[in-house]
């Protein structure tokens, strides 16, 4: 009963509050606004650790069972184990080593590591970062084009009538967006442009008004408690 | 012949005379110079206005000073052209009005100690402020007299008041609705396909010897996309557990992991199968995007779950998950209110839920009253805007600008 009804007393009161904050400009409000925000960074970096125990546990789990893939658990390991290393390396020796002198600095010495501290250029994580996880976010973006190649094939196959508007309203776009489009013909552009505008910006409308209103009655089911299933459990 | 020369000299002086009456033009006294509280606002501002004058041409210029006491010391705070600066530039104080094109309008809520001064302090809340203005073209220089105002914090936004109406007006509707069904429970509802299809997709995942896999988007607990995705979760989940299937949900915010752990393991008690239910199907993979999806496509290629469910919001990865999901043959339901990946979704999944039929997606699956009246409050909310943006689009083109004012939000 306490389980569910604090939480619930806690969305009503914080909810209502907060509503009230939106119209009140005045400094108090805007200070109650700012102590929630610090809260949830907070509360974010202390869930950090929570997820770090899932991720261990899990892929733990994974190489325990020996369950499909779980070499890549072990990948995981290991490349935790030198982005941490690489993160507290300098801050280590430093410790164990705090006067060191200027041409031993962590972020000169043993000349090929670079061992400034923090996140900043010349440092390990930074290299890391550079080289390692930033290409791999790079090939996963760029992924995206295939992608849409593979997905518009699919969506463009003209076998309905709406199939068949979308793939008419596809090629005007994609001819409108090159060169060849106003070579072919000069009004195609500025179709393009119309169905951008006119077209477009009509069901992007429709649906943001759709969404503006659900998340207002969303927010009043979960205000008054009508809404409780994110507590968990669809009953008290 | 000296008429004749008088008359010339008269026509090639008298543009000349004009040309110097004109730069030398007296300026005339400034008008109504006024400084009040800025409103709306959370305290130290002041606004200063004044009418518009015959002065204001190009070359004039106004200058504000400000003192803290009324005899000054004088300091000179900001310049302004005078064909600049009116209060119909700030229709979020003084709302929209053809009057207010009459005034001059200038805000500060700083002071300077002169004008070249690139530290300024702000104007302490409840302190009064003298003001002075002066207009010059250079030549000639009118100070008007010297005024005060004392800033403070207002304790509401009146430029806000449109949006508190149609907030209660929506309230009220939505409230209605909701005590109209606790009388009248068979509220009628329409279909929304993709919800329908939720008990075929996990039916036939049970059917097939695999898993079904569940993604709550990219956004932490404090998005509305991912309270509502956790709360279809726990329908989702009641009817794998009752279908004794596996239900996997990665997830890409730690906290957001310990909802869904909660969430499922009480769908699991409701539908009478504690024992079935495994934490470690709900696990934190990161909070990276990219990693999050090259994770994600990873179980999909290795583990092959026939039912996808994708709820929440998403950025660009949405096609790279969906697309791997569809090339795997699962079947997949996606529910967003990410409009720009919303046709990703069309194309790669099944059954796509829009916008608002996500948050609906709760309600109509509870099938409770009280909530299905929350929808129908919702669905005569859109009607009422409708119906505003047909009256609105009328009495504009007929020249009545009278509704979309009545919308303007700053």
């Amino acid at each position: 009963m306490i389980k569910r009804q604090i939480p619930l007393f806690i969305a009503f009161v914080m909810g209502i509050l907060f509503i009230v904050q939106y119209f009140v400009p005045h400094k108090i409000s805007q200070d109650l606004l700012v102590a929630p925000n610090k809260w949830l960074i907070i509360i974010g970096g202390i869930s950090i650790l929570l997820g770090l125990s899932s991720l261990m546990h899990f892929h733990y789990t994974q190489i325990k069972r020996a369950q499909p893939g779980w070499g890549y658990s072990l990948v995981m390991f290991a490349a935790f184990g030198i982005m941490v290393t690489a993160g507290f390396l300098p801050s280590i020796i430093k410790w164990f080593l705090p006067e060191t002198p200027p041409d031993m600095d962590p972020g000169n010495w043993l000349g090929f590591l670079p061992l400034k501290p923090g996140i900043q250029e010349g440092n390990a994580v930074f290299w890391i970062f550079l080289n390692g996880i930033s290409p791999f976010m790079a090939t996963m973006f760029s992924l995206i084009g295939f992608f849409i190649a593979s997905a518009a094939f699919r969506a463009f196959r003209a076998r309905s009538a709406e199939a068949t508007l979308l793939l008419i309203a596809a090629l005007i776009i994609m001819l409108g967006q090159t060169p060849l489009g106003g070579m072919i013909w000069d009004r195609i552009p500025d179709i393009m442009v119309w169905i951008f505008n006119v077209p477009n910006t009509a069901a992007r409308r429709a649906i943001l008004f759709g969404i503006a209103m659900g998340s207002i009655a969303f927010s009043l089911r979960i205000i008054f408690g009508i809404e409780r299933t994110y507590l968990g459990g669809g009953k008290d | 012949m000296l008429r004749l020369t008088l008359c010339l000299t008269v026509l090639i002086l008298a543009p000349l005379f004009s040309l110097y009456a004109q730069e030398n033009q007296s300026l005339t006294p400034i008008e109504d110079f006024t400084a009040f509280d800025t409103p709306n606002d959370m305290g130290s501002g002041i606004s200063l206005t004044w009418r518009v004058s015959p002065n204001d041409r190009e070359g004039v210029t106004y200058i504000i000073y400000a003192s803290t006491m009324p005899d000054g010391p004088w300091k000179e705070q900001a310049q302004i052209l005078s064909t600049l600066g009116f209060k119909s530039d700030a229709p979020q104080y003084f709302g929209v009005n053809e009057s207010n094109k009459q005034w001059h309008f200038y805000e500060l809520s700083k002071l300077k100690e002169n004008k070249d001064d690139n530290n300024a302090k702000p104007i302490p809340n409840g302190t009064t402020t003298y003001f002075k203005l002066a207009v010059t073209d250079g030549v000639n220089t009118v100070e008007s007299p010297g005024v005060s105002a004392k800033p403070y914090g207002n304790w509401f936004d009146t430029s806000k008041t449109n949006v508190l109406i149609f907030v209660i007006i929506f309230s009220c509707l939505i409230i209605f609705f909701i005590s109209l069904a606790r009388r009248n429970p068979n509220l009628f509802i329409r279909h929304i396909p993709g919800l329908d299809a939720i008990e075929e997709t996990i039916g036939r995942a049970t059917e097939m010897g695999k898993p079904i896999l569940y993604l709550n988007g990219l956004l932490d607990m404090s998005s509305l996309s991912t309270i509502a995705s956790t709360s279809i979760l726990a329908k989702v989940a009641r009817k794998v557990a009752n279908y004794d299937s596996q239900i996997k949900v990665p997830c890409y915010d730690p906290i957001v992991m310990s909802v869904c752990q909660e969430v499922v393991k009480e769908a699991y008690i409701e539908a009478g199968r504690p024992d079935a239910f495994k934490e470690d199907n709900i696990f934190y993979i990161t909070s990276d995007q990219f990693a999050y999806a090259a994770a994600v496509d990873g179980m999909i290629v290795r583990h092959k779950p026939a039912a996808n469910f994708y709820m929440g919001y998403y950025f660009a990865e949405a096609l790279l998950i969906a697309e791997t999901g569809a090339a795997t043959g699962a079947m997949q339901i996606a529910g967003t209110d990410a409009i720009t990946q919303l046709p990703f979704f069309i194309t790669t999944c099944d059954y796509t839920l829009m916008g608002e039929e996500l948050y609906a997606a709760s309600a109509y699956l509870s099938r409770e009253p009280l909530q299905l009246g929350s929808l129908k409050g919702q669905d005569y909310s859109k009607a009422f805007i409708i119906l505003m943006i047909l009256i609105g689009s009328i009495l504009n083109t007929i020249g009545f600008a009278l509704i979309v004012n009545l919308f303007k939000t700053f």
